[in-house]
């Protein structure tokens, strides 16, 4: 199977600092790969890069088969292509309706004046709401605000933003932090969707339980390196825990899959 | 229908607050308030202030400042003025040269506070000095009249008496601008991109919006908004003066914020900053006629302000739970 991402000696720096130190990662449809280590292991400049925030010193990325051109790589190239970063609290606009967070940077623009299709817009929303979010009846409309909204439920919105507008790749930054049980089930019911809709999903959390109980592999990050690459099947919660906290450095016990 | 009111409550509020005072007003002194002359008076008086609160509008929902207009107004005028009777040149281009002079300095600020990094409010108070300073230095502190400009086709066009009613064209311009840049707020991805920012800048920019260009864009915006207020001025009165501009400072944010736009960025409304422009305007008027002292028509701004953005505060504290 060929992979949505992959992601070639990307080395970045700043400063002095080596953030990134020759990483190499593939991402594949219909998978759910946790990104894991400690703060300052490289996971957020990592997936900066991938989003189009920050580009590296050097490195190599494909998206679907094609190289990108760094020069030219941008968030907003970086959605066009496929790549949706749901940062955690930076994602939507707190005092702006939902319809304007569903479609802002990608407006449906009509007639002469090239003015934004507000009734699409809002009965698009409005479809997300009831359909993907099963908000329906919850008092929420399309010109809700973002702040009455619940950490899940925000969490919701962006992930069907995403999907919406057809990402391959969905980063999730930290889904699960600061959330109500319920709110946990909600985001991770959502994650589930992603990977069955057969799109790929980055999953960045520090909940080892959450991220366990979701993703398909395991990729640990250590001082600007990946450190290692599980498979769900074959390692244990307590075994991933180690392995996060030793930052990769469990002699294998019974590897098999893709290690690095 | 209920969603309706809920989502215009802060406009059927503003509206009514006018109509509110315009009431008073006519019950207080019949006659002026019952005769057309007096609204002739506002039509000619208040576009300046309004359009000036419309840019304002756009700035304070961006989140940022701009405290240098006054200086732009006077600037740009000056730039009209001096070309128009110190140099021969023809009016329509003299004021065009001036709309570009205040388009200018407007994207000088924005270049300040994007690209060099100062808050808005620090740089503009910086600006604000250094052009009123470089006009009075260079008109040595003395007014221009332009006594030729009233047979002009242009002054006909900005500030001419129109149709029977003698309606003051400088009031058609207020209005049309209010149309367009309510369009643009609230209608085009530019404004979306402005409402964003103002609520977050790094949403705005993990969105792809490119935050730095609409930023210098919007500066850029107000100042040619001030440009133009100032050659309205200048028409009105066929004069240039050094001081020009500097009573606008305060009447403009007090008409932005009567109008319920946010101070906190990410909420703006062209409409109220319209009506807020007209309570502003017609209170000096209102209260003099009345047969008050003009002493106190500062007491009365300060309570309408003060009575409007509590009203706000209290609102948005209930939206908020």
């Amino acid at each position: 199977m060929e992979p949505v991402v992959r992601m070639r000696n990307i080395v970045k720096t700043f400063g002095s600092v080596r953030a990134l130190q020759g990483v190499d990662l593939e991402l594949y449809g219909g998978e759910v790969l946790a990104l894991l280590g400690d703060n300052g292991a490289g996971k957020s400049t990592l997936i900066k890069i991938l989003s189009g925030l920050h580009a590296p010193d050097s490195g190599e990325m494909q998206i679907e088969g094609r190289r990108v051109d760094w020069k030219h790589y941008s968030v907003a190239v970086a959605r066009a292509s496929g790549v949706e970063t749901v940062y955690q609290e930076r994602s939507l606009g707190e005092k702006q309706p939902l319809w304007r967070n569903v479609f802002v940077g990608r407006h449906v623009l009509k007639g002469f004046f090239r003015r934004i299709d507000v009734e699409r817009e809002k009965a698009a929303t409005m479809e997300l709401l009831s359909g993907f979010l099963g908000l329906r009846g919850a008092g929420l409309n399309a010109e809700s605000q973002v702040r009455t909204l619940s950490g899940g439920e925000r969490q919701g919105l962006a992930i069907a933003r995403a999907m919406y507008f057809d990402a391959s790749i969905i980063v999730l930054d930290e889904p699960t932090t600061a959330l109500g049980a319920g709110e946990v089930r909600k985001v991770l019911s959502f994650v589930d969707r992603i990977r069955s809709e057969g799109r790929c999903c980055v999953f960045i959390s520090h909940e080892l339980h959450h991220v366990h109980e979701i993703a398909d592999r395991f990729a640990v990050m250590e001082r600007g390196r990946i450190a290692a690459v599980r498979d769900r099947s074959d390692t244990s919660l307590d075994e991933l825990a180690r392995l996060v906290l030793l930052g990769g450095a469990v002699p294998p016990t019974e590897r098999k899959g893709e290690d690095v | 229908m209920k969603r309706l009111a809920a989502h215009y409550r802060l406009q059927m509020l503003i509206t009514f607050a006018l109509l509110l005072l315009w009431g008073v007003f006519a019950v207080a002194s019949p006659t002026t308030f019952g005769g057309a002359r007096i609204y002739r008076s506002f039509l000619s008086t208040i576009p300046v202030t309004l359009i000036l609160a419309l840019g304002m509008t756009m700035v304070v929902t961006l989140g940022e400042m701009d405290l240098c207009f006054p200086s732009v107004t006077a600037a740009a005028a000056y730039v009209f003025a001096s070309l128009y009777s110190g140099f021969g040149v023809s009016a329509p281009v003299a004021a065009l040269v001036a709309l570009c002079a205040g388009a200018l300095i407007g994207w000088i600020n924005g270049l300040l506070v994007v690209v060099v990094g100062i808050p808005s409010i620090i740089a503009t108070i910086g600006t604000q000095f250094f052009w009123r300073g470089l006009v009075l230095l260079a008109a040595d502190g003395l007014a221009i009249a332009l006594p030729e400009l009233r047979g002009e086709t242009l002054h006909f066009l900005l500030a001419g008496r129109i149709g029977e009613w003698g309606v003051p064209a400088q009031a058609l311009w207020a209005v049309a601008l209010a149309l367009l840049l309510a369009f643009l707020l609230n209608r085009r991805p530019f404004g979306d991109a402005i409402l964003f920012i103002g609520d977050n800048r790094n949403t705005a920019e993990m969105m792809g919006i490119p935050v730095g260009r609409v930023r210098i864009a919007v500066f850029a915006l107000m100042g040619l908004l001030a440009a133009f207020a100032g050659i309205l001025a200048t028409f009105e009165l066929n004069n240039w003066w050094p001081t020009q501009g500097e009573g606008y400072m305060l009447m403009v944010f007090a008409s932005v914020f009567v109008g319920g736009t946010s101070a906190y960025g990410g909420e703006g409304t062209i409409y109220g900053s319209f009506i807020g422009a007209i309570i502003i305007g017609i209170i000096e008027a209102g209260i003099v006629s009345a047969g008050l002292v003009g002493f106190w028509t500062r007491l009365v701004h300060g309570l309408v302000i003060l009575l409007s953005v509590s009203i706000y505060a209290m609102l948005a504290r209930r939206r908020a739970r």
